[in-house]
């Protein structure tokens, strides 16, 4: 089967639209939401009944800190990341909200963990920026494949039977086959966000039966998502890093 | 000796098992069969048992994730492969024949037949570089040759994908490989650099031209960490007759600093294929080693191996094309060979490794006998050569990145199309004949080329045309 997995959407609605599209355009069978559906972007609402809807037809989604901070006010952000949860809030009915707070921090299928950021203590939303970090997320899982998102770059890390470790930085469009004999850990580009220097949106395709993972781009139209984060008062520099893919 | 897993007779995944053929350190070679599949097999099962060496697995992981991926000549056939989790094995296509290893008695060879050997090899390993692979391993051992000719390079299990995760990156705190042939930068941990290929060769061109290795057979890091300052006796030095060419091409290969040898396979190739050509450097007049004061100023002065930026193996090729002009330097319109120069200066200006092969076709009567000499008795071969420098002077070009050549044939369009495919052009530059009279009688020999090439191909035609094709309209 093959599986499309998102992460970071953040509201952003054009991204996820280009997403789901590009996604199913390839074939993808089942939907994997890795969390962190809002903040930043404009459009929570849409992105959260979106949310809702693939997870009722059976899609996987967890929960991100963005997630958790619309209904908790403990979490500590950044000054612009504050701004747009706290408008946020405001937008989300109460279903809405109830959705993101009934989000599971993992869910384990099989030979596969999903979880929003490292996975050892996913309520600590730990990065996943290195090699350590990688290996720390792999020893605590018994896991084949680990996916994650959270730092809005896209890399793979794996570790041997013999607990080496070899990291990458993976190529569009290039599918790699995730070997059995060791374990691996699939840190995802951002959906609605990207931090890696390419604006389009990112997502990742994963075959269960070859057990290859294909790293995809999604141009989209920045344009009307940026504008509608600088209509809404939201904190210009959210708009303007879109295009510049940081 | 480990209980072996696989039997003569089993059946793995359809492929039934014939006798093992070959028991090395890290895997075994077996001869299969599977129906609907009529060339010969071969299945490739590493050693994974308790007590065997970790790298034997990691460099299996590696194998099964290159191998499917290759394709044309000069690799092997990958059919199928089987992971870690029930049986792992990789199916290939059994090359008949021996390895380049059964030849080492037979050393030194002569230097016409090594330059041909070696030349099929370095074809080779532009094309896997091509396919963004770098063997890491390039040795006598891992070279067959087809029936048809064309060498195929075995054996990926040290090997680096550039769009793939490198396995091996992190497993051995010592380079992993064969010592003799082991590029100096591979001993700092350099795995993303084509050229480290390149260097393999030049110590197999080397042994096998001289009878000798180059930097001898010490296994220890301390003797191969000698190769990062310690240059090799130059070949010229071992045999009186050894040809001054084929000194600057086996030297620059052996260059401590990457950026100092070929910057691809396909201009070693281009080289090898064309001795003639050779621009000879002090490189080809050296008669011994570096002096030991220069050697040890070397050792301790190691800013040549300073850390550098990743590289990424398609960009480096890209930026390193053999690029072929073809003009009629002697007759043709001055206007139409200004405006080749003009495209080529441009082309060249923003890719400072690429080569520039200037190529005339002297056109043979289909009837009559030709004669090498004209009416004034002058050589016409010649005449044209000095014409080809004398249209690239004003290039300003190193004569190591520049080559002339005149080919005699009766289809002008055909010679130029063999000529790059030999010779592994990456960009043809032609310009358009322009008197459509003579095309139309002749046929256009860009337009043929520019059809069939299997490079890019660039059509020039002069300024003053595009105005009189604007009157026309």
């Amino acid at each position: 089967m093959l599986l499309a997995v998102f992460s970071d959407i953040h509201g952003n609605r054009q991204a996820f639209e280009a997403c789901l599209k590009a996604a199913r355009a390839k074939g993808a069978e089942r939907f994997v939401l890795l969390g962190d559906f809002v903040g930043y972007g404009a459009d929570p609402e849409w992105v959260v009944d979106t949310a809702m809807g693939l997870a009722a037809q059976g899609a996987v989604a967890v929960r991100g800190n963005h997630d958790e901070a619309v209904n908790t006010t403990t979490e500590t952000m950044n000054a612009e990341a504050q701004i747009a949860i706290e408008w946020t809030r405001g937008r989300l009915d109460v279903a809405q909200r109830r959705f993101l707070a009934e989000l599971p921090m993992t869910v384990d299928e099989k030979e596969r963990l999903y979880v929003h950021s490292e996975a050892s203590q996913p309520t600590r939303w730990h990065y996943v920026r290195a090699t350590a970090d990688a290996a720390k997320s792999l020893i605590s899982t018994p896991a084949h494949v680990t996916f994650c998102g959270h730092v809005h770059r896209p890399a793979l890390y794996s570790m041997s039977v013999t607990a080496k470790m070899t990291s990458f930085v993976p190529k569009t469009d290039v599918p790699v086959q995730l070997l059995r004999g060791r374990q691996w850990l699939a840190v995802l580009g951002s959906v609605g966000q990207p931090r890696d220097g390419d604006p389009s949106a990112a997502f990742v395709l994963f075959d269960t039966e070859s057990c290859e993972i294909t790293y995809c781009r999604a141009p989209y139209d920045i344009a009307s998502a940026a504008n509608k984060i600088r209509e809404n008062g939201l904190p210009a520099w959210l708009a303007d890093r879109l295009s510049l893919g940081r | 000796m480990p209980k072996p897993l696989v039997k003569s007779g089993a059946v793995i995944d359809g492929y039934t098992i014939g006798e093992c053929v070959h028991a090395g350190g890290m895997a075994t070679l077996w001869t299969v069969t599977h129906p609907g599949i009529d060339v010969p097999l071969l299945m490739k099962i590493p050693r994974v048992s308790e007590g065997e060496d970790p790298a034997a697995i990691v460099s299996f992981e590696m194998e099964m994730m290159i191998l499917p991926r290759l394709a044309g000549p000069h690799v092997p056939a990958c059919f199928g492969t089987g992971d870690f989790a029930h049986q792992a094995y990789a199916v290939i296509e059994r090359i008949p024949g021996i390895t380049l290893y059964k030849r080492l008695p037979d050393l030194p060879l002569p230097y016409e037949e090594a330059r041909l050997l070696v030349s099929k090899i370095a074809a080779a390993l532009a094309d896997l570089h091509r396919q963004n692979v770098i063997h890491h391993d390039i040795k006598p051992s891992s070279i067959m040759f087809r029936d048809s000719g064309e060498a195929v390079l075995i054996d990926y299990g040290l090997s680096h994908h550039n769009h793939l995760p490198d396995l091996l990156q992190e497993e051995f705190r010592l380079p992993y490989g064969t010592a003799p042939y082991m590029a100096p930068e591979r001993l700092l941990g350099v795995r993303d650099d084509p050229r480290s290929d390149l260097f393999s060769l030049g110590v197999l061109l080397y042994f096998f031209t001289t009878g000798e290795r180059p930097f001898g057979e010490g296994e220890t890091l301390r003797a191969m960490r000698r190769r990062l300052w310690r240059d090799p006796h130059p070949p010229r030095e071992l045999r009186a007759d050894y040809p001054p060419w084929l000194q600057e091409v086996v030297l620059r290969c052996l260059e401590i600093e990457p950026v100092r040898r070929y910057p691809t396979a396909s201009q070693l190739a281009f080289d090898l294929a064309h001795p003639d050509q050779v621009r000879l450097t002090a490189r080809s007049e050296r008669m011994k080693r570096d002096p030991w004061s220069v050697a040890w100023r070397r050792r301790f002065n190691q800013g040549v191996m300073a850390p550098r930026a990743k590289s990424d193996v398609a960009a480096q090729i890209a930026s390193s094309p053999i690029i072929a002009v073809a003009l009629d330097a002697a007759e043709g319109a001055p206007e139409l060979n200004e405006a080749l120069r003009v495209t080529t200066e441009r082309i060249l200006a923003t890719l400072p490794s690429a080569r520039l092969a200037c190529v005339n076709v002297l056109k043979l009567n289909r009837l009559a006998v030709d004669r090498t000499l004209d009416e004034q008795g002058s050589n016409k071969h010649v005449d044209r050569l000095v014409a080809l420098r004398h249209w690239a002077t004003p290039l300003k070009l190193d004569e190591s990145r520049l080559s002339v050549h005149v080919l005699e044939a009766v289809d002008p369009a055909s010679a130029l199309l063999e000529f790059a495919e030999v010779n592994q052009v990456d960009h043809v530059i032609i310009g358009a004949r322009q008197s459509s009279f003579r095309r139309t009688l002749l046929g256009s020999v860009s337009a043929k080329v520019a059809a069939e090439a299997a490079c890019t191909v660039t059509v020039v035609r002069p300024p003053r045309m595009a105005a009189d094709a604007e009157e026309a309209r």
